[in-house]
Parts: structure tokens; sequence; C-alpha cells
């Protein structure tokens, strides 16, 4: 068991404690989570800082607000409401279709038909404090349904894949995609069961995934390949994950990003405790690529330049942590 | 905060618990284990005379130097009469006086001893005696033994023990058999062993006391002989020669003077009453720190209330369940719901019972979460529904009650020892987490709870770790410095060296 955790230790894994007590307790600043836990003030800032982010519809903070969501919603015909201070991916609904007779009969993007009475009770759910961290009274977001671009629709089950980026002091660390399953519901989160891809990060190609902690080729519903998809304006994503340091001012942060077809990469929301998993995505430890960082770090470098750096610092097949073939 | 700070603060916090530890423990003798149980001997002695015409005082000695004992308390009981102690050449006397009485009168004296094999306290060097002054024939006879004994022995002990073996022989010669016919009782036997010590130029005097047995209502004053070699006092059985007192010999008072001296009163008689007790060892430790004045004993446990001593027993508990809860959660990676709510199912479950336990609060949480899925479809507002689970709860409880009296089954009714509202936030999380992530989450977070609340219950159950916190409540400090290192743990948790173990492998 010590030969194991030493084997660990040498390969440069990140574990849960060293994580929290390291990273997270030393470099974000507690009074700078709000900007991050909060998905409508995070949607604020990006958008001040020139980010591209998903249209907000509306936001809905009270319980006496909750009939107003029909209002917001209008006319259009998908649309993705979420916990203002969710975490984990909970207590998100995404609605792809209306029916054309029916106004107030909604589509879920698992196929479920639900009425607008439904959603208005969702709505007062996360109002009430459902989702959010603590059970505190929280906000319900209504935006725009991303619609996903081709290059994952074969490694996909409905839902939408989306792109996170570990960055470290301002310098994106490591990368993932994550592919919805049916067992996620069609949600982007690997403890739900979605699969994590590793990213080569000079490339903006994916390696291999993991469901749960296992290592899989292929996408467990659609049996397409995972490896080798590239990722289209890979340079933007990091440029844009980069800068996601300058808006929150987090040293150890979780960009989250989706491919909108039309709109190209969004930030659809960033964390201030990214988990750990993706390590076993891209099939190396994260505490090699921090202290690389360390190493190069420089505070006046654009985040164009440290997307730069990351690019050439971390390709896939570069062993960045100490060799443990000893 | 730097790291060395952390060690620095978690090592004085560490310092100063044991310290206190170790003082309460070495110095002020509180038992480490439970129940110790000490035996104390009360002893006591009453006197009764027939009172005189005239004014009346009594002086009785008292033990002062007790080697193998230590005083708990002591406390004379006399109606009207003026009390005083004093010092005399065997020991401490305790004085009675009245100005007139009528009748017989009795006095009590009474002291509680316990033994105490560290208690070695002892005499100052006495002066070497002078040569007695003995009559003929007996000087002759004196002389002639101790020129013999002289010469076969090499110190003041061996000297004794030689004397004594002559002159407990069973056929003695001419000499022995004077000397012993002037002595008609053990104490006067002893008495003329210290003039022949002192011919010999040996300090020796009586030591008279009570060996101490069970319970005893007359027990008799033995008298021993006691010699000083120069270094220190030494014990001598005068019947046998054996040196070494008994462990149960208490020692009352030295000399040749009698126990007890009546002036203005006739018809004395002294009577001695032992018994034995078993007390508690922190009662003793208590009244140790006090008679010492230390201030440990103000801040003790011991000296409160015995409904709040209860209620801290328990409390005191709570930091050992936290202790654990850091170390299933960040050395194993246990997940559980809430931080703290195993530690409160744990401490429900020391009124139940861990099988009990275990038992009420599946079928609880089973039937409140089977509820719960049903209040979902009803589309209630957050809080009424929380508050709509926790009345579920409640009446479950009732419910669970209710039916375990009518079978008679007596541990039913504790479940309503249950913190309800924790029980109804578990519910409530965990029928998030079902529908959110699936019942395997649900019921894995739910398992690691309990099992989490099982390991809290069996540590806060140790009995002799209760006892130890609770006599020693400093130990906590130690516990919070180990909490606070655990703290700074960045290493794996058990758990991740499983989940991370492909990337071992590359």
């Amino acid at each position: 068991m010590l030969a194991l955790a030493k084997k660990l230790r040498q390969a440069g894994v990140l574990g849960l404690n060293e994580r929290n007590s390291s990273y997270i307790a030393r470099m974000n600043p507690r009074k700078f989570f709000p900007r991050v836990d909060d998905k409508v003030l995070t949607k604020k800032l990006s958008v001040e800082a020139g980010m591209a982010v998903p249209e907000m519809y509306g936001v809905i903070r009270n319980q006496g607000e909750t009939r107003k969501f029909m209002e917001i919603v209008g006319d259009r015909n998908s649309f993705v409401i979420k916990p203002a201070q969710g975490s984990g991916g909970d207590g998100i609904l995404v609605v792809t279709g209306r029916s054309q007779r029916r106004r107030d009969s909604f589509r879920l993007a698992s196929g479920l038909l639900v009425t607008a009475d439904q959603i208005e009770h969702h709505v007062s759910n996360i109002v009430g404090g459902q989702y959010s961290l603590g059970g505190n009274p929280d906000a319900a977001l209504i935006e725009y349904c991303v619609k996903f671009d081709p290059v994952f629709a074969d490694v996909s089950y409905q839902g939408v894949p989306d792109i996170r980026v570990i960055v470290y002091r301002g310098y994106p660390a490591m990368a993932m995609v994550r592919l919805p399953t049916q067992a996620s519901d069609g949600k982007a989160n690997l403890h739900q069961g979605a699969v994590g891809a590793g990213v080569d990060m000079s490339l903006g190609t994916t390696l291999h995934g993991v469901l749960g902690t296992e290592i899989v080729d292929e996408h467990p519903d659609t049996g397409a390949l995972i490896a080798g998809l590239q990722i289209p304006q890979w340079d933007f994503i990091l440029q844009s994950s980069a800068r996601g340091y300058e808006v929150t001012g987090l040293g150890y942060l979780g960009v989250d990003m989706v491919i909108d077809s039309e709109q190209g990469p969004l930030i659809l929301e960033m964390n201030a405790r990214p988990g750990l998993n993706i390590q076993i995505a891209n099939g190396t430890g994260l505490s090699g690529r921090i202290a690389r960082i360390d190493e190069i770090y420089d505070e006046s470098a654009s985040p164009e330049e440290r997307a730069a750096d990351a690019r050439r610092e971390f390709p896939a097949d570069r062993q960045t942590s100490i060799t443990f073939d000893v | 905060m730097k790291q060395s700070y952390v060690y620095a603060l978690a090592a004085l916090l560490a310092a100063i618990g044991l310290s206190l530890f170790v003082y309460k423990w070495q110095v002020l003798g509180f038992p480490v284990s439970q129940n110790q149980e000490v035996p104390v001997w009360t002893i006591e002695s009453s006197i009764s005379f027939d009172s005189g015409p005239g004014s009346i005082k009594v002086n009785l000695h008292i033990p002062t130097l007790t080697p193998g004992f230590r005083t708990l308390n002591e406390n004379p009981v006399s109606r009207g009469y003026g009390f005083s102690l004093n010092y005399g050449t065997g020991g401490r006397e305790a004085q009675w006086a009245i100005r007139r009485a009528d009748g017989r009168q009795t006095i009590y004296y009474r002291i509680s001893v316990y033994q105490d094999a560290s208690n070695t306290q002892s005499d100052t060097t006495p002066p070497f005696p002078p040569q007695p002054t003995i009559n003929e024939p007996f000087k002759t006879a004196v002389d002639v033994l101790v020129a013999e004994v002289k010469e076969h022995s090499a110190d003041a002990a061996s000297f004794t023990s030689e004397l004594l073996q002559r002159m407990n022989d069973p056929s003695p010669d001419p000499n022995v058999e004077l000397l012993r016919l002037e002595a008609t009782s053990r104490a006067e036997f002893v008495e003329s062993l210290t003039t022949i010590l002192a011919s010999a130029r040996i300090p020796a005097r009586m030591v008279h006391g009570l060996e101490l047995e069970g319970r005893q209502r007359d027990a008799e004053m033995l008298t021993w002989l006691e010699i000083h070699d120069g270094d220190d006092w030494r014990y001598f059985n005068p019947m046998t020669g054996d040196e070494a007192l008994p462990d149960t010999f208490l020692v009352w008072w030295r000399g040749n003077e009698p126990l007890i001296n009546v002036e203005g009163g006739s018809n004395v008689q002294v009577n001695f009453a032992v018994q034995e007790n078993h007390l508690d060892a922190v009662a003793i430790a208590n009244s140790q720190a006090a008679q010492r004045g230390s201030a440990a004993i103000d801040f003790s446990l011991y000296s409160m209330p015995i409904a709040t001593q209860a209620v801290y027993g328990v409390l005191l508990m709570i930091p050992i369940g936290a202790l654990v809860m850091v170390v299933l959660r960040n050395f194993v990676g246990i997940d559980a719901f809430g931080t703290f709510m195993p530690v409160l199912i744990a401490l429900a479950f020391r009124e139940t019972q861990l099988v009990w336990g275990v038992i009420l609060f599946t079928i609880l949480i089973a039937l409140g979460l089977s509820i719960r899925f049903l209040l979902e479809r009803l589309r209630l507002l957050l809080v009424p529904r929380l508050s709509a689970v926790l009345i579920v709860v409640v009446l479950l409880m009732l419910l669970i009650s209710l039916i375990s009296n009518r079978l008679g089954m007596e541990t039913g009714l504790s479940v309503a020892l249950f913190p309800m509202v924790i029980i109804a936030m578990t519910i409530e999380r965990m029928s998030v987490v079902w529908e959110e992530r699936g019942p395997a989450d649900a019921l894995r977070e739910g398992i690691g709870s309990l099992v989490v609340a099982m390991a809290a219950y069996i540590c806060m159950g140790f009995e002799w770790l209760e006892h130890l916190i609770f006599t020693f409540p400093e130990l906590l400090l130690i516990v919070l410095a180990l909490v606070m290192l655990a703290g700074r743990y960045t290493g794996y948790r058990l758990l991740e060296l499983r989940r991370f173990k492909a990337l071992a492998d590359r």
C-alpha cells in the first residue's frame, strides 16, 4: 500500500488532501469564491472581460418570480435552466424542444416531455436552495441552450459535451473533454457516469477516455472511438481559459467550455474546486505540470502568452513528471 | 500560516495537554484506569473515662509519620471539649480539655488512611543514647549479653537481630532468662530491649501501631522495635527478629510514653475499631489535590454536580468522534452525508446500543426516504417539504416506539433519542443524491455515513477512554493537536490509491 502511494507520488498524482490544502486553500482566496460559485456573477464578469458566454435570458431570484418563467422564455424553443450556485451539474434542466401546438409542453434533452408547471416547480426548488451549497436560497438562471458542435456528436449520448481546463496561476495545465452517456443522463459530469477523455495540450486532440476509474477506448453508448478527435479553435479555448485567471483571481481554477456550432467556444462556468479525475483521463499527474508552471511563471505574461506556453510545455507524449521506472 | 507554525502550535498544545495529564496522574495520583479502587481504612479510637470533680484534660497520641500510608482525613469528635494539637516527643498529640464534665465521658478520634508505598517519611537522626542506669543484678546480665552479641555482629542491624534471636531463644541462657522474666507484656519486653540496645549505644525506641485488616471491633495496639543504624530507622519484629514492617502496619506513635494520659478522669478505656472501605481512587486523588492546594481540583469535572458530570461525560467524547471522522474522511476517504451527522448518530447509538441503533436508523431512513419520494410528487416548496419530512420523521419515531412497546421491546423506545432534525436532513440529502446521481451513489454515501457512525460509536464507547478523557480533559488538547496535524496532511487518501491505481502502473 505504501509502495503504491510512493509510486503515485513519483508519478506526480495530486490527491484530494493536497489539492485542498496546498492549492485551493493557498491559491484561491475565499473572497473570490462567489465569482465562480454564483454563475450569474461569473457570467457578468466574463462578459465584462470580453469573453464569450452563452447568452443569459433571465434570472429568477425568488419564489414570487417563478411565474415570470414563461415570460422570460418567451417564444424560444430551447434553453437551459440552472441553479446560480449549484455544483457538480446538479439541478440543471436542458430543454431542447417545445410542442408546436401546446406551448406549455417542453421536451427535455432526455426526450421526456414536461409541462410548464413541472418546470416552474423545478425553478422554485432551485430558488429554494435545493441545489445550492449549504441549502441557501438561490437564483435560477435561464440561458441559451448550446447547439453543440458536431465534432463530438459520435461520442456523446444526448446532452452537451464540454471541455474542462485546469488553469494554474493563469497557465492552462491540463484539459479533458467530458462526454455525456446514457448513464450520466446527458450530463457532462464524471461523477454521474460521463466519460472523460484526456487532451493533448499541444495539439488539442483527444486521448483515450475514462469511465469511472476504468480506461475506455470507445464511447459506451455509441461505440465510436474516443481518441484522436481534433478540438476546434483549440488556441482560443486555451486563451479563454487562461483569461479565467484574470476574471476570477483564483490560482487553481477549472474552466468549463462548450463549443457551439454557431458561436464557437463559450465559457459555461468556472470552478474553484475542480476534481482530480482529469488526471486519470490524461494518464498523468497534475503535480509535475504544476511544478513546471511554478518554474516558468511570469507575472507579466498575457493570457495569449500563457496559452502558448502551455501548448509548448505540455504535449501528451512528454513526460513532465519524474520517471518512475527506477 | 506556514506549515511550521501549525507544527509548533500542535506541539505546544500537545505539550500542555500531556504535562497537565502527567502532573495529575503522577503527582496528584488521578487514576488512569477506570474503577480503580483503593482500600481506605478508617480507624476510630474511642476513649471513655469517668470524669472527676475538676477540669479534665485528655492527651492522646495520634499518627504522625506513617510509612506506607497516607492520611485521607482525620477528625476528633467530642461534645463540649476544646481541642488542640501538640507535638510531643512521641509525635503528635491530640488534646481535649473541658472545665467540667459529669458522668462517663466518651471522646472519639477518627482517622482515615490509605496505602501508599511511596510514602517513606522517616524521622530525623537521633543522638546517641546515654548509657542507661541499670540496677544489679540486671546490669551484669545486660553487660554480658551485649558483649556476647557484639562478638557475633557487625553493625547495629545485625546486632539487633542477633539480640532478638537470643532474647527469643526457647532455651535461653540464664542471663537472658533473667531479663525476660522482668518483662510481663510485649510492650515491656520491647522497652527492656531498648534499654539493652541503649547500653550498646544504639538508638532504639518502641513503635506502637495497629495491624490493619478487614473489620476489627477491638484492634490490638502492637509494639515493634525501631532502631537507627546511623542512616535510617529500621523496624524489627521483637518476637521473631524479622526486619521490616508488615504492609498493613500503621504506626500510631513512638516512644515510651503511654498512649493516653487523662488528667482529672479515672477508669480510662481506649478502644480501636478498624473498618476497611473501598474508595474510588478519584476521590482520594481529589482530596489529596485539595490538601496540596492544587488548582487542578478547582477545575476538575468531579467537583461539578452529578447531572452536569453526566452531560460532560457524553460531550467530552464528541471530540473523539470528530477525530474518527477526520481519520475516515481525510485518511481513508469515506464519503458521508453532512460533516458531523455520523457523530450525532453515534451519540444516539450510545442509548440504543449498536445493533438496535443500526436497525432503527436504517428503518427510519428507509421509511423516511419512501415517504420523501411520495412528497416529491406533490411538488412542495423546499422549506415546507423539509418541514413535512421532519414531521414524518417524528411520527415514524413515535410509531416505532409504540410498536416496539406493544411487542415488549424496550430498545425501540430509545429511538426517540435520534437527532430528528439530522435524520430529516439526511433523508432530504439522500433523496436529492438519489435523484441526481442515482441510487448507487445515495446508498454508497448512506452506508458510508453508517460506517463512520459505527466507527465513531465504537471509539466513543471505549470505557477506559471515556474515563481517561473525563478525568483528564486536558487530553482533548492532544486530540486538537492531532486534528490540526491531520489538517495539514497532504498525502493520498486510502481509497484514492485505488482510484488512481491506473496511473501508478503506467
